[in-house]
């Protein structure tokens, strides 16, 4: 839009098409129609606003001395005097003085403006320059407004940032998105009025008037005709009132819903909000048939909720469900496994920071080989002296998750370390008004499955997973056909630890990463392998995803910590009428 | 000092204390000591805040030296390592008072570690210095408490939100115990009285550490799209923040839409999340580092050379360490000794400069005058103030927002001489804390 508003700057006599730039700047001046375009023109018009007296003989005096200044070079000149307002203003003058920026037609502005709403507009302090700048370890590389060139580096001290609260942020949304609605690609203009409709004023709502007849994208008309429609309800006429609830009907955007609850509530002293029956009634009605849809976009969500809670479980239990569940040890470090796969993340991403968007590819096999060979070396080193001793072995894998802890305090510092989240993993995707999923949590439930399958494939399809079933069933048996025991043991031990650390770098894109992550999953995973059958995967597989979705169903009516306790108690219950779990295993080694 | 006896008196602790009067004749160096107990957690949960503490403690008992020591004695620090465990704390309290007899406990965090330490401390008349933000509803003649008391942090955020956000519906969010359990109690009732409806306010409790922030942040996001304005007001501690902002930012809850303000997240809590999504959500303290300050540039510079990092920041509770370790050391010249009963009396009324400006002054119910900092959350971790309090602040133990302690108020001179005297009654309930 930037470029294309500056080539235009002289073809104002073609007729107006719409994607064209001469649409765009049409737009644009309309937008602006207070502000005529010429620099010199706007001393005619009068101030929009209250202003002091300061300001007042300043614009006067700028209106005697500037027009001919400016004339040679009006654009430039009016884009910098403006910009340069924003370093002189104190705090309680920058909204004036940014919304005399955004009057500007100027390329340069929505730069500016951009750089503004990003936190990245600074003053030189030596200079008085103001540049954008993007942080680069210890300073900043800068880039001059006025040229669009790079304007160097600086130190953290050499420049002031121009800062912005939430109101002035909301403001310059508002006037980034006013220009934006003129942009050639339609995903912008879609954003632009999704952004106009959340702040509605009049100002806004006549651009957009102006705006749908010339829209050609089906999206976005529709967008603008929901937010022209929005406006309408305020309409003093009772017929287009009615019309507009009718353009309504059906939409599950949260802004319509409220506007027609809105219209049906009473105020305090009783009397209607909307004074005319006919279109109260016709609200209702548009209500009460959303009604349905929304609960079940609302149980949609809780079930997604559940799943990726269960997913979460299911990660978090899959290890154990092969070292406790196949093997039989009690292995208390197991969330401690978890926390080195967490912390395998963080370290591949001081690595790579270049290509953080791909570092989970690097960091899931690296955690899975770390997490392994650590838990080999347990194995070998601690349990394999003490198997058929649970209590002694419990006690001793505490002792190492202790000990794995103190280590990572002693490497890594207690406080928490930030890992940060691909790009390709944040957000959400919206599915319609009242439904949206969250990315992090869908590829979680995604990548749960996938190591679920893995899994299973490596116990029935693979030699390995063949021993380890065999050593399960009847270790005697097996190391009577020659299998080597200490060796199955030790890999499977291995795999389960592998797998765990697989967990932690998925639990690292959710929660924190510190030495205390492991303790907080260790009792849930117990929980679900005990809950879905010692020994069995699916059983991980369906406990996991019960518990995760049982939990969801409970939060919203007994808060969150009352759900968890249910589901305890829940699960005592369960064992006591079932204490083999939901699957258990049936075999010869299982029944003793 | 002189009350060393205790109750439980055995006869090796008779012959350590016998031990302790004998040692200035014999050994010289160690009378030339002013020992200062440092009580905070260096392994557990808690080791995440608490550690930054004890670092400060070390870097103002060094600089305290380096000027000299203190009545003409050098300061030594006694660190001790409470673990995060609760009753572990009055043990170590003890300890400190008993065994290596310091002149005053710079330390706790939680207001669990807090209560646990308190009969120590008063049996064995010590000195304890808590440094962090708390709920109130208490003032003990042995405890000075620098950090802010709810009308300092609690209270003048939601005037914010209230008179500058113009908020009509409220989240009240918090970790499931004592703090943001009183604290939310003292906001309802305050929002109750400013007209706010039941049915704007929703309270929300989680565990410690909670992870799984979905449905909540989704009940939040349904409870503020109803066209009013909505803000959410967090106590959740530490840990649970990071989950929390992080599924706000997924769900597209941005901080112009619904503002989340915390009283537990400060710079070190946000040096450990990746805060691009966080911008513009506040917190209320009374301290940030990015204030421009000279005092606060010193101070900066001072730590980040002690701590060899110039990647370390500083925060809240740190500063509030900062002045009571001064003020501690203007009311022992004042005093002219460390005993507990001189010092407590030379420490009301003692002023020393906030590092955000304004003359901080211990008041009669030992709670500091403070100013009140809102600040917006930058991308580099830091905050930038938005708001701040006209003046500063008077920290009041018992709010004047619940029914239960609005007639009660603390005074630690005579007459009054009470931690909770009620006004109405005339009388101190002679409970302690």
């Amino acid at each position: 839009m930037a470029s294309r508003v500056a080539a235009s700057g002289h073809t104002m006599k073609s007729e107006p098409r719409i994607g064209t730039k001469e649409a765009d700047i049409l737009m644009y001046r309309m937008t602006f129609s207070r502000f005529p375009a010429s620099v010199g023109g706007r001393c005619t018009s009068p101030p929009p606003r209250r202003r002091s007296w300061g300001l007042g003989i300043w614009i006067i005096i700028g209106c005697l001395l500037i027009p001919a200044l400016v004339r040679a070079e009006p654009e430039s000149t009016a884009f910098v005097n403006a910009l340069s307002r924003l370093k002189d203003a104190p705090t309680a003058d920058l909204p004036e003085a940014i919304e005399r920026l955004a009057t500007v037609d100027d390329p340069r502005v929505l730069a500016a403006l951009n750089a503004l709403l990003e936190n990245r507009l600074y003053v030189v302090k030596a200079s008085g320059r103001i540049v954008s700048g993007t942080t680069t370890g210890d300073g900043f590389d800068l880039t001059d407004l006025e040229s669009g060139q790079s304007g160097g580096s600086a130190g953290r001290f050499d420049i002031k940032k121009i800062a912005i609260n939430n109101t002035l942020r909301n403001a310059v949304k508002r006037l980034i998105a006013r220009r934006e609605l003129g942009a050639e690609d339609a995903g912008q203009r879609l954003q632009a009025v999704q952004a106009l409709t959340e702040q509605a004023d009049d100002e806004s709502t006549s651009l957009l008037r102006a705006r749908y007849p010339l829209e050609k994208d089906a999206a976005v008309r529709t967008a603008i005709g929901t937010a022209l429609a929005l406006a309408d309800i305020g309409s003093a006429d009772k017929a287009t009132r009615l019309q507009a609830i009718r353009a309504l009907e059906g939409n599950l955007d949260q802004q319509v819903r409220n506007k027609l609850a809105e219209l049906v509530e009473t105020r305090e002293d009783g009397s209607f909000v909307e004074p005319d029956a006919d279109v109260r009634n016709l609200a209702a009605a548009v209500n009460s048939n959303l009604e349905l849809k929304l609960q079940l976009n609302h149980l949609a969500e809780t079930l997604f909720f559940g799943l990726s809670l269960g997913a979460v479980l299911l990660l978090a239990a899959i290890g154990l469900a092969i070292t406790f569940g196949v093997m039989g040890v009690i292995n208390m470090a197991h969330g401690e496994l978890m926390m080195l796969g967490a912390y395998t993340t963080y370290v591949v991403q001081l690595l790579m920071p270049e290509h953080l968007d791909w570092s989970l590819f690097v960091a899931i096999p690296a955690a899975f080989v770390l997490s392994g060979l650590v838990g080999i070396g347990i194995e070998r080193g601690i349990i394999r002296f003490l198997y058929g001793r649970p209590l002694e072995t419990l006690l001793a894998t505490f002792g190492v998750s202790l000990f794995l802890q103190q280590v990572v305090r002693s490497i890594f510092s207690p406080l928490n370390r930030s890992v940060a989240t691909p790009s390709w993993m944040s957000g959400s995707v919206e599915i319609n008004g009242a439904l949206s999923l969250t990315l992090n949590r869908f590829y979680i439930i995604v990548f749960g499955l996938l190591v679920f399958w893995a899994l299973l494939a490596i116990l029935k399809k693979t030699r390995l997973g063949l021993e380890v079933r065999a050593v399960a069933q009847n270790r005697s048996m097996a190391k009577a056909m020659g299998i080597r025991t200490d060796r199955v043991d030790a890999m499977t031990f291995g795999l389960g630890s592998g797998v765990a650390g697989v967990a932690g770098v998925a639990l690292s894109q959710l929660t924190n990463v510190g030495p205390n992550l492991g303790q907080a999953y260790i009792v849930d995973s117990f929980m679900v392998v005990v809950f879905g059958g010692v020994g069995n995967l699916w059983g991980t597989l369906v406990g996991g995803m019960t518990l995760g979705v049982a939990n969801k169903i409970l939060e919203p009516f007994a808060g969150a910590v009352l759900a968890k306790i249910l589901i305890l108690i829940f699960i005592i219950v369960f064992i006591q009428k079932r204490p083999r779990g939901l699957f258990p295993q049936k075999g010869r080694a299982a029944e003793g | 000092m002189t009350r060393i006896t205790s109750i439980r008196g055995s006869l090796s602790r008779f012959a350590l204390v016998s031990l302790a009067t004998v040692l200035p004749a014999t050994t010289p160096q160690a009378a030339e000591t002013i020992k200062v107990g440092v009580l905070h957690s260096l392994s557990g949960t808690m080791a995440i805040s608490e550690t930054t503490l004890k670092d400060t403690m070390l870097m103002l008992i060094e600089e305290q030296n380096k000027k000299g020591g203190l009545l003409g004695k050098k300061l030594e620090a006694v660190v001790v390592d409470p673990a995060s465990n609760w009753p572990l704390f009055a043990e170590k309290a003890r300890e400190l008072l008993s065994k290596e007899k310091v002149a005053a406990i710079f330390g706790c965090w939680t207001s669990v570690s807090r209560k646990s330490v308190l009969p120590v401390i008063e049996e064995l008349n010590g000195l304890l210095f808590y440094p962090v933000q708390y709920e109130g509803e208490e003032s003990s003649r042995n405890v000075f408490y620098t950090g802010a008391a709810p009308n300092q942090q609690a209270i003048p955020a939601v005037d914010y939100l209230m008179n500058d956000l113009k908020v009509q519906r409220w989240v009240l969010a918090g970790t499931d115990y004592v703090y943001p359990r009183t604290t939310n109690k003292i906001l309802e009732a305050y929002l109750k009285s400013k007209g706010v409806k039941p049915k704007d306010i929703m309270i929300n409790y989680t565990p410690f550490g909670h992870s799984d922030w979905q449905s909540i942040v989704a009940e939040i996001k349904k409870f503020g799209s109803t066209g009013k304005k909505t803000a959410v007001v967090s106590t959740i501690n530490g840990d649970a923040n990071v989950p929390f902002y992080k599924e706000l930012g997924n769900q597209g809850i941005a901080a112009d839409k619904l503002p989340v303000v915390a009283f537990s997240v400060g710079e070190e809590e946000l040096s450990g999340i990746d805060t691009k999504p966080l911008v513009g959500h506040l917190a209320a303290w009374n301290y940030f580092m990015s204030v421009d300050t000279p005092e606060n540039v010193d101070f900066i510079k001072k730590w980040q050379t002690f701590i060899k990092s110039t990647k370390r920041v500083t925060n809240d509770p740190m500063e509030a360490h900062y002045i009571g370790f001064n003020m501690w050391v203007k009311a022992v010249e004042k005093a002219g000794s460390t005993a507990t009963d001189a010092v407590e009396k030379a420490m009301i009324g003692t002023e020393f400069p906030n590092l955000t400006g304004g003359i901080a002054k211990m008041n009669k119910a030992h709670h500091l005058s403070k100013p009140v900092l809102i600040g917006e959350i930058q991308e580099d971790g830091q905050f930038q103030t938005v708001w701040q309090t006209k003046g500063l602040v008077d920290g009041d133990a018992w709010s004047d927002f619940l029914p239960e302690s609005k007639a009660i108020v603390a005074d630690w001179t005579p007459p009054i001489n009470c931690g909770n005297y009620n006004t109405k009654t005339k009388k101190c309930s002679g409970q302690k804390y």
